[in-house]
C-alpha cells in the first residue's frame, strides 16, 4: 500500500494552474526526486504534499500509518534564520514539538531522540554552538536532524544542497541515501540537480510545464525528456533517437544556409 | 540613600515600578520573537492605534484601559493578517494604520477643546497618568501574559525560527502567532501609559538588539534581555527621577547606552 498517493490533482500559484492532473504514488521505503526547471511547480507540489497549499482539484491519500505530524520536513533556510540567535540543540529539540501537544516542556524522550539523531547525523560536538555561525554544510544537518526528530517514516526535502560546496553536498546525498537504505526512511526530495537525483534515487518525477515523467530512475535515462537533460552513452535505439533528435538543427534557419 | 527612600516614599513612584517593572519584562520577552520574525515594526503600529483608542476614550470620558486593550487586540491581529496577504506588505501596512489612527486620535481629541496636557502624557508617557484601577489591571495583564510566554515558549521558538517547518510537521503556527500579536497587543497598551506612543516600540525592540549582540543561544537572549529590559527600565525611572528628565525618554537612552556597551563588548570579544 503506497504511503501516499496523489489523484489527478492539480495546484495553481498565483491564480495560474502550474500542473493539472497529476498522479503518482509513492511506496514506503521509496526515494523520489521532484526534478524540473524554475517555476514548473516543483515547491508548489511538495507544499501541497505538506498540507501547506489546498489543491484545486485532485486528492492526496496518505496512508493509514501516516499522520500529519509524522512528516519530517527539511524546507530551505529563511533569511531570519541567517541571524538566529540560537543553539544546535534548542534547533534540533524544536522537531519534537509536534508530538508534545499541549505540554509546556520537553520530556526526557523528546531530550534522547534529539541527541540521538544529532549522533546519528555526527553533529554531536555542535550542540552547544551557535546555529548562525555554522558553515553551510553543518547547518543542513542541523535541519535534517530536526526533521528526524519529527519523523521516522517519511522525509520531504526541499533542495537540501542548494548553496553547499561540492563536498559538503556529495556528503549531504550520502546521509539521505543512508537513512533511506538503513533505517528505511521514505524520501521525497525536491531537487534541481539532475545528475544527481538520477545517481541517487530510485524514482523520478520530472515535472515541466507541457510534459510530465514519472517512473524509475532506470527507465527516466533513457526517455526523450530525460535525454534532454542528462549525457550518456547509453546506444540504445531510443536513446539514439532521442540524441539524434536533439542534435538536428535544421529547424533553426541560421544553420540551414539560406543566408549564404 | 536618603533621596532613594525619599523618592520610594512616593505612592506614584512605587505604583511606576510595580506597573513598569512586569511590563519592562513582558516587551523584553516578546521582542525577541518580534525581532526575529521581522515583526519589530507590528509594536510601533500598535502604539499608535492605541493612541487614537486612548484620545477617543477621553474624549468621551471612557475608562481608557477599556477602550483600549480591545481595539489593540483587533488591531493586532488585523495587522497580522494584513502582513501575511501579499497584496499590501508588512511594512506599509504597518504604516497606514499607524498613521491613520494617530491622526484620528489627533482630530478626535482637539475636537473638544485643542491639544490638552492628558494628549503629551500619551505621546511622551507619564508616570504620573497611573490610577489605582489601572495599576491592579496592569500588574494582572502582565502577570497572564508572563504566564502565557513560559507556557507555549517551546512553540513560540519554533513558529519564530521556522514557520513553514512548524505548519508542516503539524504545529497549529497560526494559532501560535495570534497568542504572539495578543501577547504584544497587551504589552504595549499597558506600556504606553509611562513610556508613551512614540517610545514604547523601543521597549521591545532594544532589549532583544542588544542582547543579541553578545547571547548565542535563544534561552541566553531570552534571559538576558530580560535583565537587560529591567535594569534599563528601573535606570531610567530612577535617573529621571534625579535629573528631572521625562521618564519615558529616559528609559530609552538607558537602553540605548546599554546598546552602545554590548555592542563594543561583542567586537572587543569578537577580536
Amino acid at each position: 500500500m503506497p504511503i501516499i498517493e496523489c489523484k489527478n490533482i492539480s495546484m495553481s500559484y498565483d491564480g495560474v494552474t502550474v500542473f493539472d492532473s497529476l498522479s503518482f504514488s509513492v511506496e514506503s521505503g521509496d526515494y523520489l526526486c521532484i526534478v524540473g526547471e524554475n517555476g514548473s511547480g516543483k515547491s508548489t507540489l511538495m507544499k501541497g504534499l505538506l498540507g501547506l497549499k489546498p489543491l484545486k482539484s485532485g486528492e492526496i491519500i496518505y496512508s493509514d500509518g501516516l499522520k500529519r505530524n509524522e512528516i519530517g520536513y527539511l524546507p530551505q533556510q529563511t533569511g531570519a534564520q541567517k541571524d538566529f540567535p540560537a543553539s544546535v540543540y534548542e534547533v534540533v529539540l524544536s522537531g519534537r514539538l509536534n508530538k508534545r501537544g499541549f505540554a509546556p516542556f520537553y520530556s526526557r524522550a523528546d531530550k534522547k531522540a534529539a541527541l540521538d539523531n544529532m549522533e546519528r547525523l555526527g553533529i554531536m560536538k555542535l550542540k552547544n554552538r551557535c546555529y548562525r555561525e555554522l558553515s553551510g554544510g553543518q547547518q543542513q544537518r542541523v535541519l535534517l536532524a530536526r526533521a528526524l526528530c519529527a519523523t521516522s517514516k517519511l522525509l520531504i526535502l526541499d533542495e537540501p544542497v542548494t548553496g553547499l560546496d561540492p563536498l559538503a553536498a556529495s556528503e549531504m546525498y550520502d546521509i539521505i541515501k543512508k537513512l533511506n537504505k538503513e533505517n528505511g526512511i521514505t524520501v521525497i526530495m525536491v531537487s534541481h540537480d539532475i545528475v544527481a537525483a538520477v545517481d541517487k534515487a530510485d524514482y523520478i518525477l520530472h515535472l515541466s510545464n507541457k510534459e510530465l515523467f514519472f517512473g524509475s530512475t532506470a527507465d527516466y535515462t533513457h526517455s526523450e525528456i530525460g535525454s534532454r537533460f542528462l549525457y550518456h552513452n547509453c546506444h540504445c535505439e531510443g536513446c539514439e533517437r532521442h540524441s539524434k533528435h536533439h542534435h538536428d538543427v535544421s529547424h533553426i534557419k541560421h544553420y540551414t544556409g539560406e543566408q549564404n | 540613600m536618603n533621596e532613594l527612600l525619599e523618592m520610594l516614599s512616593f505612592s506614584f513612584m512605587q505604583r511606576a515600578f510595580i506597573v513598569g517593572v512586569p511590563v519592562a519584562l513582558c516587551a523584553a520577552l516578546l521582542g525577541v520573537s518580534l525581532v526575529l520574525k521581522r515583526y519589530a515594526m507590528i509594536g510601533d503600529g500598535l502604539s499608535h492605534v492605541g493612541f487614537g483608542a486612548l484620545a477617543i476614550a477621553s474624549a468621551f470620558n471612557l475608562a481608557p484601559l477599556w477602550v483600549s486593550v480591545p481595539v489593540v487586540v483587533i488591531s493586532a491581529f488585523l495587522l497580522l493578517r494584513l502582513s501575511e496577504s501579499s497584496k499590501i506588505k508588512g511594512d506599509s501596512a504597518i504604516a497606514i494604520i499607524s498613521s491613520g489612527a494617530l491622526a484620528i486620535g489627533v482630530v478626535v481629541a482637539t475636537a473638544g477643546n485643542g491639544m490638552n496636557t492628558d494628549l503629551s502624557n500619551y505621546l511622551f508617557g507619564s508616570i504620573l497618568a497611573t490610577s489605582e484601577g489601572d495599576a491592579i489591571l496592569s500588574v494582572c495583564l502582565s502577570v497572564v501574559v508572563l504566564i502565557m510566554f513560559i507556557f507555549f515558549y517551546g512553540k513560540i521558538f519554533a513558529v519564530t525560527f521556522d514557520e513553514s517547518f512548524s505548519k508542516a510537521t503539524g504545529v497549529n503556527s497560526g494559532a501560535y502567532n495570534m497568542i504572539i500579536a495578543l501577547l504584544t497587543a497587551l504589552t504595549i497598551v499597558i506600556g504606553m501609559r509611562i513610556m508613551g506612543t512614540l517610545l514604547i516600540s523601543s521597549l521591545i525592540i532594544f532589549p532583544a538588539l542588544t542582547s543579541m549582540r553578545l547571547c548565542k543561544t535563544y534561552k541566553r537572549v531570552i534571559i538576558c534581555s530580560s535583565i537587560v529590559s529591567v535594569v534599563c527600565f528601573i535606570a531610567g525611572i530612577v535617573g529621571s527621577y534625579f535629573l528631572e528628565t521625562p521618564t519615558g525618554a529616559t528609559i530609552v537612552i538607558m537602553n540605548m547606552i546599554m546598546f552602545l556597551v554590548f555592542t563594543v563588548l561583542s567586537k572587543v570579544r569578537g577580536r
